[in-house]
């Protein structure tokens, strides 16, 4: 048998996805953690992001943590995290890891969605005698949403990966199912969570992707002129 | 009384002298190890990259599903990836070096396409009205005036896979990421401190060092006000 038939029979063996080890309990696991990690880097980082955007304070900031954030290998800050005194709190090391490497690409993508907001707007806007509330909340936030919400994209797949990883520190998720099937030399199982791994992460991906879109056209819809946005700059999630 | 040598590896210390000299040849060969998936993976990545970002700009219908399969793959989490590569090569380097060839695809082939883009037409028409072929045209002017923008890429290609690489331990070839994964089995917390430190560097380093290569290599883009190819470099990268 090959290792796609192997692997075809693994998925559609039912035991594999039943139990504490199974499919089901997996990918609870790590879409609860996604979900969670996913909420507290926005509640800390939107915020923040849309203050500085609005001020244009802290630009060199906003734009160097994804980078820095690209040269620190997640695997390494796991490890770390994992040894610390931290370590011995269950999940606190994954959590902490993967909202470290969610701020970024929600920080930076916000950030610069808020200043590519076209200044003459935003000038009218004052002239009109908004409050700078107001113009946040009327003009700068709608205009800088679309920017916003493809930060919330990137970071959601980086946490679905990055939490994939995390099983290689003994954290929970769908990769426990690859770093079992490594330790057992079981190819085939190897091959089956990755396929859950990867189907899980474009699926976010793709959903992310629709929202959007749905965002933008119900906006249209309701008489805003769409945004002069340039096409979104791509802040590629490392693929952690 | 005098401390015994070794103390620091005793207490299992964070930051610890004695390991590093007693252990250079190791943090040595990971590192080279780690250099060597790395260049090649880049390297591969520009030579697939380049056609492909050529291919993409000669038949608009390529471009959509040359970009959009790029864009898939880099989706793929490493883990997945790395795994899904296993029963292709069995437990070899060549694992890691694919999956790191293919997640640059989608840097490089981004950038070279922005910055063959922002080539000025009248730069094109000036070296056509001289006579230059096509292919002259392409590598005495397009991509001279593309450089910064691809090498933009390759910056950000290069310091991605260096963090990449360390989740090749998974098979056994992850350079420092080896030393990482066995750091944490054996809970040897100099040796995890040690690799993370060395890897950031690398990346750092590698950073500045493609920098300078750019600055090198088109001294035109430091005079004056930013050009045309600058604000490609910008929004590739932003």
């Amino acid at each position: 048998m090959g290792v796609a038939e192997e692997t075809w029979t693994w998925l559609t063996t039912g035991a594999h996805w039943s139990g504490t080890d199974g499919v089901w309990h997996r990918l609870a696991e790590h879409l609860e953690l996604t979900t969670v990690c996913l909420l507290i880097s926005c509640v800390l980082a939107l915020p923040v992001a849309v203050l500085l955007g609005h001020t244009g304070r802290g630009g060199a900031l906003a734009v160097n943590l994804s980078n820095a954030g690209r040269a620190v290998p997640t695997f390494a800050v796991l490890v770390l995290l994992t040894l610390s005194p931290l370590g011995e709190y269950g999940s606190w090391p994954t959590v902490l890891a993967l909202v470290l490497f969610a701020i970024p690409p929600l920080l930076t993508n916000a950030y610069v969605g808020m200043r590519e907001v076209d200044r003459d707007v935003v000038e009218a806007a004052r002239g009109m005698g908004m409050s700078g509330r107001q113009v946040v909340g009327r003009v700068e936030l709608p205009l800088a949403l679309p920017m916003i919400m493809t930060g919330v994209r990137s970071a959601a797949v980086q946490v679905v990966a990055t939490v994939s990883i995390a099983a290689m520190v003994g954290g929970g998720g769908l990769g426990r199912i690859i770093t079992a099937g490594f330790r057992l030399t079981y190819t085939a199982q190897v091959v089956a969570g990755a396929v859950l791994v990867a189907a899980l992460a474009l699926l976010v991906e793709g959903l992310f992707a629709a929202l959007e879109r749905l965002l933008a056209r119900s906006r249209r819809r309701g008489g805003v002129r769409p945004p002069v946005s340039p096409e979104p700059a791509d802040v590629q999630p490392v693929a952690g | 009384m005098s401390e015994p040598a070794g103390n620091c590896l005793v207490r299992n210390d964070w930051i610890c002298g004695e390991y590093v000299r007693t252990r250079s040849q190791e943090l040595v060969d990971a590192t080279v190890q780690h250099i060597g998936i790395t260049v090649a993976s880049v390297a591969i990545g520009l030579l697939i990259a380049f056609p492909l970002a050529l291919l993409a700009r000669r038949w608009r219908a390529a471009a959509g599903p040359v970009l959009g399969l790029t864009t898939v793959l880099y989706t793929v989490p490493s883990l997945a990836m790395f795994s899904l590569l296993v029963p292709v090569f069995g437990l070899s380097v060549s694992v890691v070096v694919t999956g790191l060839v293919l997640y640059s695809l989608t840097i490089l082939v981004r950038n070279i396409l922005a910055g063959l883009a922002a080539v000025p037409e009248e730069a094109r028409e000036a070296a056509r009205g001289m006579g230059y072929g096509p292919l002259r045209l392409l590598f005495g002017v397009e991509l001279p005036l593309a450089l910064p923008a691809v090498v933009a890429g390759v910056r950000i290609a290069t310091v991605s896979t260096v963090s990449l690489t360390t989740v090749g331990a998974l098979v056994g070839y992850g350079g420092l990421g080896n030393l990482i994964y066995e750091g944490l089995h054996s809970v040897f917390k100099a040796q995890v401190l040690t690799a993370s430190v060395l890897c950031v560097l690398l990346a750092v380093v590698a950073d500045l060092a493609l920098l300078l290569v750019q600055r090198l290599l088109t001294p035109w883009t430091r005079t004056g006000r930013a050009g045309r190819p600058r604000r490609a470099w910008r929004k590739a990268v932003a």
